[in-house]
């Protein structure tokens, strides 16, 4: 749309000399979440052209994934999204699952799927805080992180770590909730509503927000699903695709959600979705919570699963598998396979290729950030500078899970 | 002998009023911390000193041993001159502000609350406040960083723009008043609350509040400094010493708009109400500028920043009309009172 106009602007000033404006902007840039750095385009404040440039914070994880066990590599999975560790782990530790064909406990699934959508809220309000105090609206960013702190202390309660967690395991997960974890989670969704509505009272009746939102980085049905866009980014055009409803995991088909979606396609439907997609949240942890069934919380299935810790110190058939587990690791069929998490950014898929033997033959991992840079350009054309960090955000982008 | 005497209190009453606005700017910088902490739910300053109490003196301390660097693209002179020339305007402004009511003569010497009392003392400080603008653009210019020369064009643009309103806004009150003395316009106000010009003039006002706020780049409209996207506008290549004068410039700026707020509509030094006259007239005046300053940091913690197409459109399209359709209401309203 902007092309054309500036092109007629142009015509209109014939004498004027003018000249484009490259702007490096990033790895170091204060606003460019991590160190992503795009170069920019510039015809005055309008952006012409806008192009990417990733691998600042490359590590070769899945380079490393094909020296290590599948058990070992679960702690490098936190890395990927650090944000949201949890739901990485439960991403990897699927596709393992699906490549052993191994059927989780009813109680593991349970507490996988609370953990899971307590991350969710956790990435939604990191997403929402940032987000906001990019476009300058500064207190909403430290009520957000109020409610963040609430939820990390219960996964250090949990596992002893707040950021990068590690809880899921191949075949369940590593320890039970205590009383105490439940009496906070469900405190937390009794709350946590009213919480909504008071970022709301700072957000969404607020004019200027609106005009910063509306209409922003637009982009059609069409285009978001030529682009592989998922997750929010893809809702927000009103693409009603949610991997939890289309191809349910965990106990999300034990229990009444609804998939918000959008309309317009633009910055604020996919805030909106988010917001939205917090209060269902609260909603499935809650029937979760209520319909938390008794009996194990990880796999009895010897030859893969690491046996409980207190029993390697007492049994010695546990000890020997101890043993086995993590000098050879367990021995998986071959085959290749892909498993899809709708993580809170998008689908965040593994795809895995095994030829027998404890260690991938080769580990790729589909990242939601990755993707969705795919579609910057397209999104960025034609709005102004200051709408860049706008669109930055409502990707809701990670570079530890972008360049991997 | 007289002219002596006049000459070493004007001087005293000069070193006064500068060295209790430098200290209110260094310690509003303290309040907006405090304040701003309270409203997002955590502490502000709290380890130097009780409370926090000498962090202004800690970060001014910081700020004049760090290095002086210059960018080697830069150039010299004006990197170096438009920081004084942002500060400097910010300052002289006080000169004319009427801080209370009475003299205090001591001897000889005559100090009066007020550092001159001329005629024409609201254009004098529009017209010192529209020379800072020169001080950010050449700023932005001379930094030879492109963030810098973004920020310092879009801060000219934006000062330049809401100078028109700004203006627009005070000719009300002038009208009413018959004067542009400030000591005029504050005795206009005199006999209670009712006559402040905040309520024969409530839209300018208005105007005069966002204009302000525009003028002093604070948020919502904080666009040349806008962190998010030019890291720090105008001032991006400033550093120690020189980021201290645009930093003080920003809050003496924000100080001054608050003292001409209250002289101009908020009745200066007059107390509310005659049976409250026995407070002091300056604490009155005190209390009003903070509320004002107050005002400032509400807004901050609680609006998203606009953006730039949206600043001035709004300026050209809405405050211009409606400060120029007022002024015209006010002066056939006041010629026709008088007639």
């Amino acid at each position: 749309m902007a092309e054309s106009q500036l092109l007629e602007e142009k015509k209109s000033l014939p004498l004027l000399r003018t000249e484009e404006l490259l702007v490096n902007m990033g790895p170091q840039h204060p606003s460019t979440h991590g160190v992503l750095k795009v170069v920019l385009t510039l015809e005055g404040e309008r952006i012409i052209k806008s192009e990417p440039v990733l691998g600042f914070l490359h590590r070769g994880v899945e380079k490393l994934a094909e020296t290590i066990t599948y058990h070992q590599f679960i702690p490098h999975t936190d890395r990927l999204d650090y944000v949201c560790a949890m739901y990485n782990n439960f991403a990897y530790v699927r596709a393992v699952e699906k490549l052993l064909a191994l059927k989780v406990p009813d109680r593991a699934e349970y507490l996988r799927t609370i953990i899971a959508e307590v991350q969710r809220i956790i990435g939604h309000l990191f997403w929402l805080g940032s987000q906001a105090l990019d476009i300058g609206a500064m207190t909403v960013f430290f009520y957000t992180f109020r409610e963040r702190e609430l939820l990390l202390d219960i996964f250090d309660d949990l596992c002893g770590a707040r950021l990068t967690t590690s809880w899921y395991r191949i075949g369940g997960v590593e320890r039970d909730f205590t009383p105490k974890i439940i009496d906070d989670i469900y405190k937390f969704v009794a709350d946590f509503p009213s919480k909504i509505d008071e970022y709301d009272t700072l957000l969404v009746n607020n004019r200027i927000w609106l005009a910063r939102t509306k209409g922003i980085a637009y982009i059609s049905a069409e285009d978001a699903v030529s682009f592989g866009l998922s997750g929010p980014t893809l809702r927000g055009s009103g693409v009603d695709y949610d991997l939890r409803k289309v191809a349910p995991y965990g106990a999300y088909d034990k229990v009444e959600w609804k998939v918000p979606l959008g309309k317009n396609g633009d910055t604020y439907d996919r805030y909106y979705i988010r917001m939205e997609e917090m209060r269902e949240s609260t909603k499935i942890i809650k029937q979760c919570l209520d319909q938390l069934p008794e009996g194990p919380y990880l796999a009895y299935e010897p030859k893969v699963v690491i046996p409980a810790k207190d029993r390697v110190f007492t049994d010695m058939e546990s000890m020997i598998y101890q043993f086995r587990l993590f000098t050879n690791g367990f021995n998986a069929p071959p085959g290749d396979i892909y498993c899809g998490t709708e993580a809170h950014k998008g689908e965040l898929g593994f795809y895995i290729v095994s030829r027998g033997g404890g260690k991938p033959y080769r580990l790729k991992i589909r990242a939601p950030s990755f993707i969705h840079l795919g579609a910057f350009d397209h999104m960025a054309k034609g709005y102004m500078i200051a709408d860049i960090v706008t669109i930055f955000g409502t990707y809701d982008i990670v570079m530890g899970e972008c360049d991997r | 002998m007289d002219l002596m005497f006049y000459i070493v209190s004007a001087v005293i009453t000069i070193a006064v009023v500068m060295g209790v606005v430098l200290l209110h700017v260094a310690y509003i910088t303290y309040f907006e911390r405090k304040i701003l902490g309270d409203m997002q739910d955590r502490m502000g300053p709290m380890e130097v000193g009780y409370h926090g109490l000498l962090q202004p003196i800690a970060d001014g301390l910081k700020l004049f041993f760090k290095e002086d660097i210059i960018p080697s693209g830069a150039n010299k002179i004006i990197f170096t001159a438009a920081p004084i020339l942002v500060l400097v305007p910010a300052l002289i402004g006080f000169a004319v502000i009427p801080f209370g009511r009475d003299s205090l003569t001591i001897g000889p010497f005559t100090f009066n609350p007020i550092i001159t009392d001329i005629n024409i003392g609201i254009l004098y400080i529009l017209a010192f406040a529209s020379l800072g603008a020169y001080g950010v653009l050449l700023g932005g210019w001379a930094s030879n960083s492109k963030y810098a020369l973004l920020g310092g064009l879009r801060s000219a643009a934006q000062v330049i723009s809401y100078e028109l309103p700004l203006g627009l806004a005070l000719v009300g009150p002038i009208l009413l008043s018959e004067s542009l003395s400030m000591v005029k316009m504050t005795e206009a106000q005199s006999g209670g609350a009712l006559k402040w010009f905040i309520l024969v003039q409530p839209i300018p006002f208005f105007i005069y509040v966002i204009s302000a706020i525009a003028e002093t780049n604070r948020l919502p409209f904080d666009l040349p400094e806008a962190e998010s996207e030019l890291v720090a506008g105008f001032f991006t290549e400033y550093s120690g010493m020189r980021f201290a004068f645009f930093f003080l410039a920003e809050y003496a700026n924000m100080i001054l708009t608050s003292c001409i707020a209250t002289v101009v509509f908020l009745g200066g030094w007059h107390a509310p109400h005659p049976a409250l006259e026995f407070i002091p007239p300056i604490l009155w005046f005190l209390a009003k500028v903070y509320c004002f300053l107050f005002f400032y940091i509400w807004i901050r913690a609680t609006l998203p920043r606009l953006r730039f197409d949206q600043l001035m459109g709004f300026c050209w399209k809405i405050l211009l009309p409606v400060g120029l359709a007022n002024i015209l209401i006010t002066s056939i309203v006041v010629y026709w009172l008088r007639s």
